[in-house]
């Protein structure tokens, strides 16, 4: 990986990828019931458009928006929407829509295959795409409508497909690669054709060779402004800003996006989604989820529906074995802690990784910050965490805005080094929504106050006013008192 | 005790003190620092709420108070404990916890008209400091919920007590980069 | 089912506050035995104060802040910082000199700035610095290395014990032929008395490399450095930026003037050099925070060190360096702060 600037991009953790890769994907069972969240965790909300008792099918519409960066939910099975209400979701609480599964599986009517993609113009096939709710698989779940057509507004020439997949436990994106290498290209292309994108370079790590033999034999059938691009095994290489560092050496403004480079990243598994998207018609209602840990019976990478609850992904691979200590959302470095396996899956559900003692490592009590410097020496976004942290202890916005809390990605290379055994991450969440909280509300002020001084001016003004026409009124009846 | 000797000691000290002590308090008396400059900060600190519960009529007139030593700090509810605490780092004040005289520490709100009840008489409109209010007689009124401080000016003008205050909901927040990543 | 739940992330390295500590201790075995083989069992005895004491006064500071004393004395910190403050000490020096030096840089050095992580100042140079200055007589008296001709460990042992044990007041006598001039003392006052370099070097407070005995010393940090380094305990950015500030002015000044300065051999392998560079100037708490101010800092330090010893009032400069740059270690990260991704290289 190339080196920018000052800072060392990156770990190296053991990948505990072995196990579920054992064995080839496989399909998950459709669930008695799925529970699909409006809310996507990226853009704006959903809003439903069916109501409790209505008849669905496997692909039907199940909520959208007016607004651009939203894209649609589906259901992923026939049945009868049972419930509309606010429950648990792996990031908190959220509305939702619940479907009992009648087990027809009968497909939405309405869906039809684009058997040519170019035939389209590149804004309505973005319009198919957010419709069919393709968003981000790598984890943010972001409509890839929006992102994608941001690209194309301002002329990006260069598509990196992320197979990158460096956070240890995770290997659905491997498990894809493997297997559905083609799907992967032919999705690429018609990102391209969109994005108006002449070269895509496909990222993969070199812990993954099957999975780089598998896209470079599909490459050979590809068409011109393909490449593939070896990256070494270094956490968080994955990251996108990091990524396109490492392939391009260009760094992406820290106010900026992507795209301000010609640059546009998507992730293989949105790849895949749009290649069946295109060729079946299916929406986004299924996506490899990694099973893993050493709290899970038989691991492996399973081609799950949306909105299934985890507790039929752990039953698919054989159960709990033991009793795992914590239920992740996500890999050991980023993922979320969930209180309850009945959550259901969503878009953003990249893994379900059931950790036992064994896979955890214990953190003691957080000790004095010693100033050793190895938590800046491992930032991948260049930043001093030891400052940071300074900072954040007393609630310093402005410090914390100019030592660039905005830039964190909130990797944990900090925490993990860290021999203080700081909750660094944490803090930094935590401190980055109070910094936004704190400018949020200077904004409201400063509008507040803007009001009112017009308020009181034109108070005034009328005031002067009234006061003009009475003294008006009083000389002209004075001039003439008749 | 040699007395001749501390004598020109106590002189030379004694002078020096009433020298520096004299010219310190000549640079308190003709050096003050800016009056408007000084308001115009304690002002951005303020939360901008215009509600008068410090028995002042808006923000920058309490600013002005606070500048002059006329009010104490401890007296603005919507900015709570940490408006205190930024103002008495700014001046170098004690901070102390919020004057209970003058309200107490809430959660940010907005007001909240019952449109069922609402008879469109208009009298909350021009109550409103900020002009968050929109409606005009006999047409239904509604609070602009972006733009109501929570001030809570608006009560006691209505009739039909049709104002409730809710709790604020949290909008999305501004981040540095254009859009999330 | 239901399960706890954590902040991410979910596993961290190996490393903790205490491992680091039992590291540098490990690195600092080779000094130990070589300073025990040059000057006598002293050194023992000044553990055996500085240890406890400094001990005493964290676990006295932590409780008087509320604080439970177990976890801060268990990671090793403050046993870290009795053990380069007592290598710096005289060995023969009296124990309640070593005992108030050693609380004085725990309790003022560290504690009185908010506790560990918080101090500006180097807590043993601190100590080490007050005691200097407060008692020059008994903290510059130091016996001749054991190599030099004649010297008995017996005897040395003997009067080193009654020393620290009694004080030096009536002992002082018995002293006579088993206490000399460093070679830092020694190269000063032989140039104030205008001898010639090779005049004073032919001295027996002079060995190979540096000052006789000392020359171990030195090398002894040297190997415990590299340990250090090669097991990613410290990084390189302050050891080689102050070797090289020294040797650099070093070699300098005696291309310059070789009858007034020393040149680079002596001053790399003489005084705390070896010692300074690898395990007092790398304090973390009280260094500068970024690489390249790192590399600032230990130059400053290397620099001082050097000036010190040529132009200034005290023999070995090493404590007075570090506890000045401790002092522009906030500068320096003010003005050395490392760029961010994706921000302007400005």
């Amino acid at each position: 990986m190339s080196r920018h600037g000052d800072f060392a991009a990156s770990l190296r953790l053991e990948a505990n990828k072995q196990l579920p890769m054992g064995q080839p994907l496989q399909a998950a069972m459709a669930p008695p019931h799925v529970t699909i969240a409006l809310d996507q965790g990226s853009g704006s909300s959903a809003c439903p458009v069916v109501a409790r008792g209505d008849r669905v099918y496997a692909g039907s519409t199940l909520g959208r928006s007016e607004r651009e960066d939203c894209a649609a939910v589906h259901s992923p099975v026939a049945g009868v929407v049972v419930e509309i209400d606010t429950r648990a979701v792996p990031a908190g609480t959220g509305l939702c829509i619940t479907v009992e599964n009648d087990g027809s599986n009968r497909p939405d009517p309405a869906l039809a295959p684009i058997p040519d993609y170019s035939a389209l113009s590149p804004r309505d096939l973005l319009e198919r795409f957010r419709n069919a709710g393709i968003a981000g698989l790598g984890g943010a779940a972001f409509p890839t409508a929006t992102k994608l057509g941001s690209a194309r507004q301002q002329t990006t020439a260069h598509l990196i497909l992320n197979g990158a997949e460096c956070e240890p436990w995770i290997c659905c994106d491997d498990a894809l690669m493997r297997e559905k290498a083609a799907d992967i290209l032919y999705g690429a292309r018609a990102m391209m054709h969109v994005a108006g994108a002449n070269r895509c370079t496909v990222a993969i790590e070199d812990d993954k060779p099957e999975a780089l033999q598998a896209i470079q034999a599909a490459l050979k059938s590809a068409p011109e402004g393909f490449e593939l691009a070896t990256l070494p095994s270094l956490y968080p290489s994955g990251a996108e800003r990091q990524l396109i560092t490492a392939l391009t050496g260009q760094e992406v403004p820290s106010s900026g996006l992507p795209t301000d480079l010609g640059i546009v990243c998507q992730n293989v598994g949105t790849a895949a989604a749009i290649a069946r998207f295109l060729q079946t018609g299916e929406p986004l209602v299924r996506r490899v989820v990694t099973v893993t840990g050493s709290g899970i019976a038989q691991p492996a990478n399973l081609e799950a529906y949306i909105g299934s609850p985890i507790t039929s992904l752990i039953e698919r691979c054989g159960g709990y074995r033991g009793r795992p200590r914590r239920l992740i959302e996500g890999g050991s470095m980023m993922g979320r802690a969930l209180e309850s396996d009945t959550v259901p899956i969503t878009k953003a559900t990249n893994c379900i990784f059931a950790a036992t003692d064994a896979d955890l490592v214990a953190r003691d009590q957080a000790a004095a910050c010693i100033r050793c410097g190895d938590c800046a020496q491992a930032c991948p976004a260049g930043l001093l965490p030891q400052e940071l942290h300074r900072a954040a202890r007393v609630d310093d916005g402005p410090k914390l805005d100019s030592l660039g809390i905005e830039d964190c990605i909130l990797c944990g290379c900090c925490d993990y080094v860290c021999p203080s055994r700081i909750p660094l991450t944490e803090q930094f969440r935590a401190a980055r929504l109070a910094v936004r909280r704190h400018r949020a509300d200077q904004l409201r002020a400063a509008e507040a106050k803007q009001r009112f001084e017009r308020h009181e001016s034109r108070l005034q003004a009328q005031a002067e006013a009234e006061r003009r026409a009475f003294e008006e009124a009083r000389r002209r009846a004075r001039a003439n008192p008749n | 005790m040699n007395l001749p000797a501390l004598l020109p000691a106590v002189i030379v000290a004694g002078t020096l003190a009433l020298l520096m002590g004299g010219a310190l308090g000549w640079a308190a008396l003709r050096l003050r620092p800016n009056e408007d400059r000084l308001v115009l900060e304690i002002d951005a600190l303020l939360p901008q709420t215009q509600c008068g519960q410090c028995l002042y009529p808006g923000c920058t007139p309490y600013a002005r108070a606070i500048a002059r030593h006329e009010a104490d700090i401890d007296r603005c509810p919507p900015g709570g404990d940490a408006t205190i605490k930024a103002l008495a780092q700014l001046l170098g004040r004690e901070p102390r916890p919020l004057d209970p005289e003058y309200g107490e520490n809430k959660a940010p709100s907005i007001a909240f008209i019952d449109e069922q009840r609402c008879i469109g008489c208009a009298l909350c409109l021009p109550a409103c400091p900020v002009d968050a209010i929109t409606g005009a007689s006999r047409f239904m009124h509604t609070v602009i919920a972006a733009q109501c401080t929570g001030c809570e000016l608006c009560l006691p003008p209505c009739p039909v007590d049709c104002i409730e205050i809710r709790p604020r909901r949290n909008d999305a927040l501004p981040t540095a980069r254009s859009q999330a990543a | 089912m239901r399960f706890d739940t954590s902040p991410a992330p979910h596993v961290v390295s190996g490393r903790s506050v205490g491992s680091v500590m039992r590291q540098v201790l490990l690195a600092l075995l080779p000094v130990a035995v070589a300073h025990l083989a040059v000057f006598g069992p002293g050194l023992l005895l000044q553990l055996a104060i500085a240890c406890p004491a400094a001990l005493a006064s964290e676990a006295l500071a932590l409780r008087l802040r509320g604080q439970v004393p177990g976890p801060a004395l268990r990671d090793g910190s403050v046993l870290v910082t009795a053990a380069l403050f007592a290598l710096c000490l005289p060995p023969a020096l009296p124990w309640w000199l070593t005992a108030f030096g050693a609380a004085f840089g725990v309790l003022v050095g560290k504690h009185l700035y908010g506790g560990l992580g918080n101090n500006p100042f180097n807590p043993a140079m601190v100590g080490y610095a007050m005691l200097l200055v407060s008692f020059p007589v008994e903290m510059t008296h130091w016996p001749l290395p054991l190599m030099t001709d004649g010297q008995q460990w017996s005897a040395l042992a003997a009067l080193t014990t009654q020393t620290v044990v009694g004080g030096m007041g009536d002992i002082l006598p018995a002293w006579d032929g088993y206490t000399g001039a460093t070679s830092l003392d020694a190269l000063r006052t032989g140039l104030r008395q205008r001898f010639t370099m090779s005049e004073v070097f032919s001295q027996p407070a002079f060995g190979v490399l540096g000052g006789t005995g000392l020359e171990w010393l030195n090398a002894a940090a040297l190997l415990g450095g590299v340990f250090l380094l090669a097991t990613r305990t410290i990084r390189w950015h302050i050891p080689c930026s102050m070797l090289l500030s020294v040797a650099g002015l070093a070699m300098l000044s005696h291309a310059f003037d070789p009858g007034g300065y020393a040149g680079v051999t002596f001053h790399l392998f003489s005084g705390a050099t070896m010692l300074g560079a690898f395990f007092i100037a790398t304090d973390p708490v009280s260094a500068a925070t970024s690489d390249r101010g790192r590399l600032v800092y230990g130059a400053g330090i290397g620099a001082l060190t050097w000036a010190i010893r040529a132009w200034g009032g005290y023999p070995d400069g090493v404590a007075f360096a570090v506890l000045l740059m401790n002092l522009t270690a906030p500068l320096i990260d003010r003005y050395t702060v490392p760029r961010i991704y994706g921000h302007p290289t400005d």
